[in-house]
């Protein structure tokens, strides 16, 4: 059979049930063979809105994303999902064609080294050099993107190997010998961790996105609730612990809450899970946790001590490890009362700095308020996938995630225009649950062109855009820290999206009522299909609180 | 220290501050990696992400035509060496990494040095090639080529020698390096 009826049949082989794609010259076969080949293809607007929603896709269910596009631009426009998935630790298979053998080097038409450009930000990549390795690097990339740490793994396919007859056997097997994730985590290292943590006065569990991508919500719970120990969770680790919970200090890091920064400033012992120390975590590193100890759980042994030196490392996932963790723990049989003076003092931090803010006296709209109108519309059920900026912020701090995988964002990378193709993916990966995307005015444009292809799928994503008409993370840092001078952030009252979603087959709506919007809502989401809603706020709120940038936790403002 | 997204500006100093963990000694890696092409541009990719500078780079067959040796030199003076180890480690294609301690390391380069060289000088360098058991490989009359195999400290100690004379132009292999004892490097 043909190198391309191989793909389609490997594909299938690693339960792929949807492929996001678009087609071009160096991927003709590959297409030709979607063509009655058993594999569902939706064709996206823009390479880039095929990628995220692969992410989207990934990060909702678990499984492995998939996203094809052609040679040149085609693979070049795919660069930003490919860092987005490497940053984020998403598993994402890039399939993308490539000019003939005979052009390769040649400056051929629509010739990108798509492997030399993507090198830096892939977990792995296959360049194609013989048609008769393309199924075991199929499945050698599906491999490698969801095991160990996940993340992204390109696949470039030159179209003339595409094309050719190859003796196709089902591979069965994968032989990576350099390529041994370990999962495990050492007995010896757990039970240190366990002693330390049995004789912490002051601990506190850091997890992040690592849980969520092991699957460990479960097991993260259950050794939290082995004792009283405080919960906070990064940007990305939301919903593996869930929210609200008594034991629950909310997320940490530039715009968490006090009472999750102020423990994280004071505790003596930290068990950090999948999570790795980022700056918008530690503020400044030299005043970051001054008084504790670290353990530090993570399957990438890169990430240990990467940022912040751990005393105890413990190299393997959270699943494995936490199981281990928990029986080690309990075994100890520590004394749950010696955290007594801890709580009080977390307790104290929760009483007085609450999340909050302002609400208006009018009918307009606060940022924040409209999360928790969404929250309430949505019964906190939704999956909610989120642009980058201040209502991703505000979605993070306000939306309170009972589960994993109901949170989805750009995290790492900061990629403006993620939301709505993510919501994309997610939506098509969960058919029965309801997305929703809380998208910026600034970034929903960068990706908008997927509209159509969510009317042409009927795919019913709800889109509410917090419309301030700023770029307005960036004003606020221009507010705060660049003197109030406002530098080609106001993005006005353009484009009308009302017309936009019509104009692509969705629906359009416009809330501007505080005293409905709950009931809006409601109504946006009961309709059908596909729906974009103009939700306008208040143009000048910031988000707080705030860590200022370079400061430490305990410096925190607003 | 000011950050990125704020008006403070940066001094010189503060940005020297912000890199770590230096060790002070030179490291000779020693890597296994799977005979793969792009492999190599993988590794030197690491390095050059980090703003690292290679001081010495060979590639070479190993005894399984499937795996190829790669030994690079880097001055851990100049840079942190423990992260990039872990992220190499994180290449599929890379198979195994050693940080080869010098002293229980057999560590050797090739040079070639060609020398201007009339009759005259020609006896005494000769004899300088002689004392660095370096080989004289080709002569003509207006210079010679002469080869020596040794630790980088001698074949820099052989360059001091005959620049002197006249050194037209000379070609390095970098370092090799095999571990002492009976276990593989």
């Amino acid at each position: 059979m043909r190198a391309v009826d191989a793909v389609m049949e490997c594909l299938k082989a690693e339960g792929v049930d949807v492929v996001l794609g678009l087609p071009g010259g160096a991927n003709l076969p590959t297409y030709d063979a979607f063509v009655g080949g058993g594999i569902r293809h939706i064709l996206v607007r823009h390479e880039a809105g095929g990628g995220h929603a692969a992410e989207g896709y990934a990060k909702a269910t678990g499984k492995v994303g998939v996203a094809f596009a052609t040679s040149g631009p085609g693979a070049t426009n795919l660069i930003t999902p490919i860092c987005d998935a490497m940053m984020d630790s998403v598993p994402v298979v890039f399939i993308t064609g490539q000019v003939r053998t005979e052009l390769l080097g040649t400056d051929g038409f629509q010739e990108a080294d798509t492997i030399g450009i993507t090198m830096p930000v892939v977990k792995h990549s296959f360049m194609i050099q013989s048609p008769q390795e393309i199924p075991r690097a199929i499945h050698e990339a599906f491999h490698i993107a969801r095991t160990g740490r996940p993340g992204p793994v390109l696949v470039d396919i030159p179209m003339d190997l595409s094309r050719a007859e190859i003796d196709y056997e089902p591979v069965t097997d994968v032989h990576l010998p350099g390529y041994q994730p370990r999962v495990e985590g050492n007995q010896k290292q757990v039970r240190q961790a366990a002693k330390a943590l049995a004789a912490a006065q002051r601990p506190v569990i850091y997890a992040g996105g690592g849980v969520v991508n092991a699957n460990a919500s479960e097991e993260l719970i259950e050794f939290a609730t082995s004792d009283r120990f405080p919960v906070t969770c990064t940007l990305m680790g939301l919903g593996a612990f869930p929210a609200p919970h008594d034991q629950w200090l909310g997320m940490l890091g530039m715009h968490g809450t006090r009472a999750a920064n102020y423990a994280m400033d004071e505790a003596d012992l930290i068990c950090a899970i999948g999570a790795r120390f980022d700056d918008r975590i530690t503020g400044k590193l030299s005043e970051f946790a001054p008084r504790a100890k670290f353990i530090h759980i993570d399957v990438d042994p890169a990430e240990i001590s990467k940022n912040v030196p751990a005393h105890i490392p413990i190299v393997g996932d959270a699943k494995h490890v936490l199981a281990k963790l928990v029986i080690e723990y309990r075994a100890i049989g520590a004394d749950p009362a010696r955290l007594a003076a801890w709580w009080t003092r977390i307790e104290g931090w929760r009483e007085k700095y609450p999340l909050g803010y302002e609400d208006s006296p009018d009918a307009e709209i606060k940022p924040q308020f409209m999360v928790q109108a969404l929250h309430e519309a949505t019964g906190g059920q939704a999956i909610v996938t989120s642009d980058v900026g201040q209502h991703q912020m505000w979605a993070a701090q306000y939306y309170d995630f009972p589960a994993p995988r109901r949170w989805i964002n750009s995290g790492g990378l900061g990629t403006m225009g993620f939301g709505l193709p993510a919501a994309m993916g997610a939506a098509i990966g969960c058919p029965d649950q309801l997305v929703c995307c809380i998208a910026g005015d600034g970034s929903v444009q960068m990706n908008a062109q997927e509209l159509a292809t969510c009317a042409q799928n009927n795919i019913p994503i709800k889109v509410f855009i917090m419309n301030n008409g700023y770029l307005g993370m960036v004003r606020q840092w221009q507010e705060l820290f660049w003197d109030g001078k406002y530098s080609h952030v106001d993005t006005g009252e353009f484009p009308d999206y009302v017309k936009l979603a019509e104009a692509y087959g969705a629906t359009g709506l416009r809330f501007e009522d505080k005293a409905t919007l709950v009931e809006d809502m409601k109504r946006a989401i009961a309709t059908d299909g596909p729906v974009l809603v103009d939700v306008r706020v208040t143009r000048e709120e910031n988000t707080y609180p705030m860590i200022p940038a370079g400061q430490a936790a305990r410096e925190m403002v607003g | 220290m000011g950050e990125p997204g704020t008006k403070a500006t940066l001094s010189l100093a503060e940005l020297e501050a912000a890199t770590s963990m230096r060790t002070g000694r030179k490291h000779v890696l020693s890597i296994l990696v799977e005979n793969k092409s792009g492999v190599l541009t993988r590794i030197a990719g690491l390095f050059a992400r980090r703003g690292f500078n290679i001081d010495t780079l060979t590639v070479g067959p190993t005894d399984d035509d499937q795996v190829s040796r790669v030994t690079l030199t880097v001055d851990g003076a100049l840079h942190p060496i423990d992260q990039v180890t872990k992220q190499l480690h994180k290449l599929i294609n890379v198979l195994k990494i050693r940080d080869l301690e010098p002293a229980d390391t057999v560590a050797r380069e090739l040079a070639l040095f060609k020398v201007a060289a009339d009759g005259v000088q020609r006896g005494e360098l000769m004899q300088i090639a002689e004392i660095f058991r370096g080989k004289v490989v080709d002569v003509t009359k207006r210079a010679v080529i002469i080869e020596v195999t040794g630790t980088t400290d001698k074949i820099e100690a052989f360059e001091g020698m005959v620049r002197p004379f006249g050194l037209i132009e000379m070609m390095r292999t970098g370092e090799i390096a095999i571990s002492r004892g009976r276990s593989e490097t």
